[in-house]
């Protein structure tokens, strides 16, 4: 099934897949302002995601052997029209993003109700859909502008749905200010890097563009679309200097759009950061004659440390995850400054594993703030006692941030440390595990106001409503499934890892050319 | 009836029926019943241990995969002699302690019962997967999973001291695992392309020169249960949990956990002949000499009882280690059958020490003048714990110490044999005092009266593990039999 030969002529819904993935939320977002009713529009929204994300499986289960599907938007052929691109990589990313989603919509359902005045909420599903339809467009084009336009999309309605946040604390404003600022000037230099290449090779297909450049060779223009497309999307990734935005962004904002940032936001965009290094500029020019990893790598491991550091020293639950997040953000980094498929492997699979570890662990922190209205540290004592259920799950999550094995996160930790072993640099190897002791020192501080401090006087057992607890387990207990069963994140990510390094794919139109 | 469980079904059910037991103690509500399911859970237990143990006796068992987690590491099972012994000691002091438990914890009027049996049988389901590990990725998740479910039983109390000791625990524990012992591991992995215990090792020929120093010592170091010096601290911060804990878990379960994988690592990840050929463990041998010494000397400045008991555990360990590190077969062997002796007697003592507390809430020794004649049946059964500790015979310890002197003459090294002469008068020196201050001198913090000692479910396990040490005295030969494959022995 998975080749370019596909004839658009056969009408069959099977084949209009990779649209469908991102025209039904993207509709849905209208219909629910249309409707105007806050419940309808939560159904609508909820049944969109749901849908993405049983096409996203579809799609995923076509392309695990290796191979791609590709779809031409309105039968134009590219490099002029429009195509859409599915591969192992954006597959399971698109899974994650829409499994993401259709988690939290439920919980937000709950959480939302305290945190944002009930005039908002259609908006707000509205706003979630459409940032929802910017990632998963992100994750499915092939088309570097349509890249920026799809990303547009998702930042807008990003910056509004970290707004929300105003009605609980007025910082949410400012912190949402910031991220506008910084995520426009970052959108803007990743399109002043897309206007480089286009001069360059005269093309927006991404695939197009690899073959063109492999054919011109180094030149100035393309180093230059290069840079800025590296800071551009460094901006949005958080890596370590260009973060300010995401710390208070990730606590102003409402727990459940923390919940799906946290879990999906960056890790698209580290996704098209992979997917410009690998899949558009040659690798072994980036690397050998720009000696790329020597700023990525030393950026990843001062992620780690400085971050972590400044997470131990946090009082606000929430605020300490967004530092983690960072610190995490930096093993993604070295995966990729590795420059293998082992690496890559790592990288892709801490995507998926830590994007489902934040998820548990930010829907965590929101059903605690449920009840105590804030999530600073002396709010949360002895809440071991009063939420049995959400301090347990939270346990599960902080375990797997930590990497203990038996969780998500200790899957992707075992092959970034292996892919270091494999190209014989242990003092990186060394770095890592000493890191994660770190992550163990700010998830226990956690882990004993939740369970070795009284609770307030007076405090009842009161446990968050079911709405917010089912997608919390569900999350918890997949960190505990893939951490069992890490084959099948590792053998994905390691198809899609191969298929990012044996790039460029060919464009099968150039052959016509 | 056991003709109809295969054996793959026998090894799972020793991790079920604990499991099991965990989730009984937060279903049940009622005390006197949950307490009863957990007995049966732990019973049952030991009788799966023992049907594998007629099924299999001292062979090895064909690998059970459960399934893979990452590409080419399995989560998988199999039977061998050191394991099931380990499995055996471990399932069976477990139901003697579960009893006194009960004693201990109502005797004490502990709170939160429920959760503290819940973390229990979860700890004993993880010495289970510890035991009977078929590789070493398998061993190191029950590793942690041992760690991790022990914290709340070290935490209990819930005092700042409680979560201070609790933190220097996880702490040294988490810390040493993932830093070194991981990084052992997957280096180990990158070498040898698969961790499977293997007889005669994994690693021939596959690595050579210092670099085989430095892998056995981020295993040495790593595996922070075996409370090799400077790691041990973790234990006598271990100490300010309740005393069935430090009975079971830190004197048996979780510091036997942590010599046994060494013993592993030592006899199928490297194999003896390779660490004799290599030279790799003679600085090993060393460090655990010098542990031996040095926390015994520390032993004897304690005034708290289980923190002397804490001491000298760490110092007993350093035999096992020690018995690994000579890198001979008699070494190894007197390694694996002290795991069974030392966790004999010193189950007894702690659980002494225990019963001590409940009948009368002294933890110091110099307020236990005297106290012999009151309590006679716990100091006695101290005495027989504490000779067997020593190695004196009729007692099981005699034949560990034995064995190891013997391999420390094999490999030539006469000055270890000094080092557990000179441990041997150190244990007197720290142990026996306590027993004869007892009986025969007399203070006004005891004056002499009706005897007084805790409850039955209290006094009467020590008493049978006391006799227990005087049974093994004669097994002991049984038992270097049945570890004899571990080095290749018939």
């Amino acid at each position: 099934m998975a080749t370019s030969e596909i004839q658009h002529t056969a009408l069959t819904l099977h084949d209009q897949l990779p649209i469908l993935q991102v025209a039904i939320p993207l509709l849905a977002a209208p219909l629910c302002v249309l409707v105007g009713q806050r419940h309808a529009a939560w159904w609508i929204a909820f049944i969109s995601s749901f849908a993405a994300f049983v096409i996203s499986c579809l799609l995923l289960v076509q392309v695990t052997d290796g191979s791609y599907i590709s779809y031409e938007i309105g039968g134009w052929a590219p490099p002029l029209g429009i195509e859409y691109r599915v591969d192992a990589l954006n597959a399971f990313m698109l899974f994650l993003v829409s499994g993401i989603a259709t988690l939290i919509l439920p919980f937000a359902s709950a959480s939302i109700g305290q945190e944002v005045p009930e005039r908002n909420h259609t908006l707000l599903y509205s706003c979630f859909l459409l940032c929802l339809t910017g990632l998963l467009g992100v994750l499915i084009t092939g088309d570097a502008f349509n890249v920026f336009v799809f990303l547009e999309i998702s930042s807008l309605s990003t910056y509004v749905l970290v707004a929300q946040g105003a009605y609980r604390d007025k910082r949410a404003l400012t912190a949402a200010y910031d991220y506008l600022i910084m995520g426009t000037i970052g959108a803007t230099f990743f399109v002043i890097g897309l206007g480089f290449l286009y001069m360059a090779t005269g093309t927006l297909n991404m695939a197009d563009i690899a073959a063109r450049i492999a054919e011109q060779g180094d030149n100035r223009t393309v180093r230059a679309a290069f840079a800025f497309i590296l800071v551009g999307m460094g901006l949005k990734v958080a890596i370590y200097p260009l973060h300010h935005w995401l710390p208070n962004a990730y606590t102003f904002a409402p727990s459940a759009i923390t919940a799906f940032l946290a879990a999906t936001a960056t890790k698209v965009a580290i996704y098209v950061w992979l997917r410009f290094m690998f899949g558009v500029f040659r690798p072994d020019f980036l690397f050998d004659v720009y000696t790329l990893q020597f700023i990525i790598l030393p950026f990843g491991l001062i992620a780690m440390f400085a971050a972590s550091f400044v997470a131990i020293f946090q009082r606000d639950f929430k605020r300490m995850l967004a530092y983690s997040s960072i610190a995490q953000i930096g093993y993604m980094l070295l995966g990729i400054g590795l420059i293998s498929a082992t690496g890559l492997t790592a990288t892709i699979s801490h995507l998926f594993n830590h994007g489902i570890t934040k998820a548990a662990l930010f829907m965590g922190v929101g059903a605690l703030v449920f009840y105590s209205g804030s999530s600073f540290y002396d709010r949360l004592e002895g809440r071991g006692r009063t939420m049995p259920w959400t301090s347990a799950a939270i346990v599960i999550g902080g375990l797997s941030l930590i990497g203990v094995p038996g969780t998500a996160g200790f899957v992707s930790k075992w092959v970034l440390v292996q892919a270091a072993f494999e190209k014989g640099w242990w003092p990186i190897a060394a770095l890592i595990v000493a890191s994660s002791l770190l992550a163990v020192i700010y998830v226990w501080r956690v882990i004993e106001t939740l369970y070795l401090t009284a609770p307030a006087e007076g405090a009842a057992r009161r446990e968050a409503p079911l709405p917010m607890l089912i997608p919390l387990w569900i999350a918890a207990l997949s960190c505990i499934y893939f951490g069992f069963d890490g084959v099948f994140v590792v053998d994905i990510a390691r198809t899609a890892a191969e298929g990012l390094l044996t790039s460029p794919t060919p464009l099968p139109l150039l052959e016509g050319n | 009836m056991w003709g109809l469980v295969d054996l793959e079904m026998l090894i799972l059910l020793t991790m079920a029926i604990p499991t099991l037991a965990t989730v009984g103690n937060m279903v049940i509500k009622h005390e006197d019943y949950r307490d009863t399911f957990t007995f049966a859970c732990a019973a049952a237990t030991f009788l799966a241990v023992l049907a594998i143990l007629a099924k299999v006796g001292n062979g090895s068992s064909e690998t059970l995969t459960l399934f893979d987690d990452l590409p080419g590491l399995a989560i998988a099972f199999n039977v061998e002699p050191l394991g099931l012994l380990f499995a055996i000691v471990a399932s069976g002091l477990w139901i003697l302690t579960h009893i006194y438990a009960i004693g201990y914890m109502r005797g004490n009027s502990e709170k939160h019962h429920a959760r503290f049996f819940a973390c229990f049988s979860f700890a004993i389901a993880a010495v289970m997967g510890i035991a009977f590990a078929a590789n070493l990725f398998t061993l190191f998740v029950f590793y942690e999973l041992l760690t991790l479910s022990t914290y709340p039983l070290v935490a209990h109390k819930g005092t700042d001291e409680a979560k201070q000791g609790a933190r220097v625990y996880l702490g040294i524990l988490i810390g040493t695992s993932i830093a070194l012992f991981l990084f052992a591991v997957i280096w180990t992995y990158d070498i040898a392309g698969h961790l499977d215990f293997t007889p005669g090792g994994i690693l021939k020929g596959k690595i050579e020169g210092p670099m085989v120093a430095i892998l056995l010592a981020l295993f040495a170091f790593g595996i922070g249960k075996a409370a090799l010096m400077p790691f041990h601290r973790w234990l006598p911060s271990a100490m300010v949990a309740p005393t069935p804990v430090s009975a079971l878990l830190h004197a048996v379960a979780v510091v036997k956990a942590g010599v046994f994988t060494m013993l592993k690592v030592g006899v199928y990840i490297f194999g003896i002949d390779f660490l004799a050929e290599t030279g790799a463990s003679e600085w090993l041998m060393w460090l655990a000499a010098f542990s031996i010494i040095a926390a015994s000397v520390v032993a004897m400045t304690k005034d708290n009882l289980k923190a002397r008991l804490a001491y000298s555990t760490v110092s007993q360990l350093s035999y096992i280690t020690l018995g690994m590190a000579l890198a001979t077969s008699m070494g190894a062997i007197g390694g694996g059958m002290h795991i069974a002796m030392h966790a004999m007697g010193k189950i007894t003592l702690f659980m002494c020490a225990g019963s001590i507390y409940v009948a009368t809430h002294k933890t110091n020794i110099s307020q236990m003048t005297g106290l012999g004649r009151l309590m006679p049946i716990t100091f006695g059964a101290f005495l027989i714990g504490a000779l067997s500790i020593i190695g004196l015979p009729p007692l099981g310890g005699s034949w560990s110490k034995w064995l190891l002197i013997i391999g420390s003459a094999e490999t030539g090294h006469v000055i270890m044999i000094a080092v557990l002469m000179v441990s041997s008068l150190l244990n007197v020196a720290y142990l026996l005092p306590i027993v004869a201050k007892g009986f025969f001198l007399s203070s006004e913090d005891n004056p002499p009266g009706p005897i007084q000692e805790a409850g039955l479910f209290v006094w009467l396990p020590p008493a049978i593990t006391a006799f227990g040490c005087l049974v093994l005295f004669f097994i002991a030969g049984d038992i270097q039999a049945f570890l004899m494959p571990i080095v290749g022995g018939p």
